[in-house]
């Protein structure tokens, strides 16, 4: 624990700030938001030099209008600090990519899998991104706004009557 | 596209020519719950394993976008069927708190021991399957008496066993019937009487050490890169628990351990969740000697339906409840991450909300779906029996896994 860094909101914003576009607090979590090219040495340096070592969710939101459409959601622990921080990163509806955090955290795995599969963001870097709650062959992204909840894909197709 | 295999694996391809690649589930009756383990095998070593789930998804994240907030609470319930109150309490406290509701000091303290009491459900559902699966019948019977007295005890509550719908944005939908805590404590004593006896049977039995201890062992390290949480975290010896690091609802008020294991195994598993049922045990009689008296809904038009007799009488309280069934509750717009200590780890809420009466984005972080994306690494290395009790030890509830 000698010669860590002490965890406050300012010390992260004071040494990893140029990475951070914007940060503030959302019903007490520090939220940094940042552009998703920038996500690999922040959350680098928030696991090695913070001790956010426990990686416990990634998740996208999708906003039509806006641009970019998409944003990444992303919640890490410092157990050690009791800290929680939450990240958010925009990524465009013309280039969903977004580089993986595999080689961080084992939890991202399936968490971008998922991901990969509702939002049709894929993660560079992430070579298994087959399908997960869903199966191989299913067209679209269902959790897009877009995706009219009444579209139904049968795996096995419905008997006739 | 096969229509009997949803996703190919690719152990199929690339498997050792002298390996023999096997597949487990999706509908097994050792995997208590819809999943499949395609396994690698050497003999009977697993070498490499691939764990595909999914087969449950309801589309929950989908469907929440398009309910209100109230008519989401059956759909959370049937996350984690097993211990469905937890799950609809961390809901309801997300929509509260971007709401600024403030829920009522007996709603506070009767969340909490339910919470408990549905936890102790929940662990005895995963001690049991876990023992029966080794041929310990007796334990697996013990423990499921003492579970349906449970449920039937919330069924007097709630009128369900397993889906209860008992949550209320504000509060909770009725309070305790007559006689509700004199059962309780008479389930309690008898819950106390059946663990020994498992204890008895179980902690020291050779069967039971030689297939537990030193299997699927992991160091805290380990449990952390794969996003492991909950009973599973703590069994590697991190006490790691949102009740204490968090406290949320009456915990900081409550007198409790935070039982952990010493190596990370399937024994530590069972062992820990054993300890956090006696702790459940004193947080529920804690929490009856909490409990005062009051109202357990708040009183919020904004979210509180109005009592049924005055809806039968009084055309304001009428519109009122009509209003607030057809047009739902309207949230102010922001996000909010809210996670409770689930029984199988942090279950995790993620809330946006536009304003509307329907949330623009409701995601869960399931710890059983997290605890899956790391079971492989549990499962290599060991024998094929061991798939079995390891899977078990994870207590994987489909029905929150695949939502």
């Amino acid at each position: 624990m000698t010669g860590r860094a002490p965890l406050t909101c300012e010390a992260i914003e004071r040494e990893l700030g140029s990475l951070v576009e914007r940060s503030w607090q959302s019903f007490g979590m520090p939220v940094l938001e940042l552009r998703a090219d920038d996500l690999l040495p922040l959350v680098t340096a928030l696991r090695d030099r913070f001790d956010f070592v426990l990686f416990l969710d990634v998740t996208a939101v999708d906003y039509p209008q806006r641009s970019p459409r998409f944003d990444l959601v992303y919640q890490l622990y410092s157990h050690r600090h009791n800290q929680r921080i939450r990240l958010k990163a925009g990524v465009p509806a013309e280039r969903p990519v977004a580089p993986t955090l595999v080689g961080l955290y084992g939890s991202a795995r399936y968490m971008e899998r998922e991901v990969h599969e509702m939002y049709g963001i894929a993660f560079a870097g992430n070579e298994d991104l087959r399908p997960i709650l869903l199966y191989e062959g299913f067209v679209g992204h269902p959790l897009r706004k877009d995706y009219p909840i009444e579209r139904e894909q049968p795996m096995v197709p419905y008997r006739a009557g | 596209m096969d229509a009997g295999t949803p996703i190919a694996s690719h152990l199929d391809r690339t498997a050792d020519a002298g390996h023999v690649v096997v597949n487990i589930g999706p509908s097994h009756p050792a995997t208590h719950g819809t999943i499949r383990i395609v396994a690698e095998l050497d003999g009977e070593t697993v070498k490499r394993a691939d764990v595909h789930c999914g087969y449950l998804h309801r589309g929950f994240e989908k469907e929440a976008e398009h309910h209100t907030y109230h008519k989401l609470i059956p759909y959370v319930d049937r996350l984690n069927y097993c211990s469905a109150l937890n799950n609809g309490f961390a809901y309801a406290e997300a929509v509260e708190r971007l709401l600024g509701i403030e829920i009522t000091r007996r709603c506070v303290v009767l969340r909490t021991l339910l919470c408990e009491y549905n936890r102790i459900a929940d662990h005895m559902t995963c001690v049991a399957a876990s023992v029966m699966e080794m041929g310990a019948m007796t334990a697996f019977l013990y423990l499921m008496t003492v579970r349906d007295y449970i449920f039937e005890h919330l069924n007097h509550l709630t009128g369900a066993r397993l889906t209860y719908s008992y949550v209320r944005i504000g509060g909770l939908a009725r309070d305790l019937p007559d006689g509700w805590l004199t059962r309780l404590e008479e389930i309690l004593v008898f819950a106390e009487r059946y663990l020994e006896r498992i204890h008895g049977l179980v902690d020291r039995n050779r069967i039971f050490i030689d297939r537990m201890r030193d299997v699927a062992v992991m160091t805290p390290g380990h449990a952390l890169n794969w996003g492991f949480t909950g009973p599973t975290l703590r069994s590697t010896g991190l006490a790691v628990d949102l009740r204490k690091d968090a406290p949320y609802l009456a915990y900081p008020e409550l007198d409790f351990e935070v039982p952990v294991g010493i190596k990370g195994d399937n024994y530590d598993r069972y062992y820990v969740r054993m300890c956090e049922i006696d702790e459940s045990i004193s947080m529920v009689r804690q929490c009856v000697q909490l409990l005062g008296d009051g109202p357990v809904s708040v009183d919020d038009p904004r979210v509180t339906l109005p009592d049924k007799d005055l809806v039968y009488t009084q055309i304001e309280a009428l519109v009122h409840h009509f209003k607030l069934v057809s047009e739902g509750i309207v949230v102010p717009p922001g996000e909010i991450y809210v996670s409770h200590e689930g029984p199988n780890g942090e279950l995790g809420f993620y809330l946006v909300s536009d304003g509307t009466s329907r949330p623009y984005k409701l995601h869960v972080r399931s710890p059983s779906f997290v605890h899956m994306g790391g079971m492989h690494t549990l499962l290599e290395g060991y024998q094929v029996a061991d798939v079995v009790p390891t899977f078990g030890s994870m207590n994987m509830v489909g029905g929150e896994c695949d939502r």
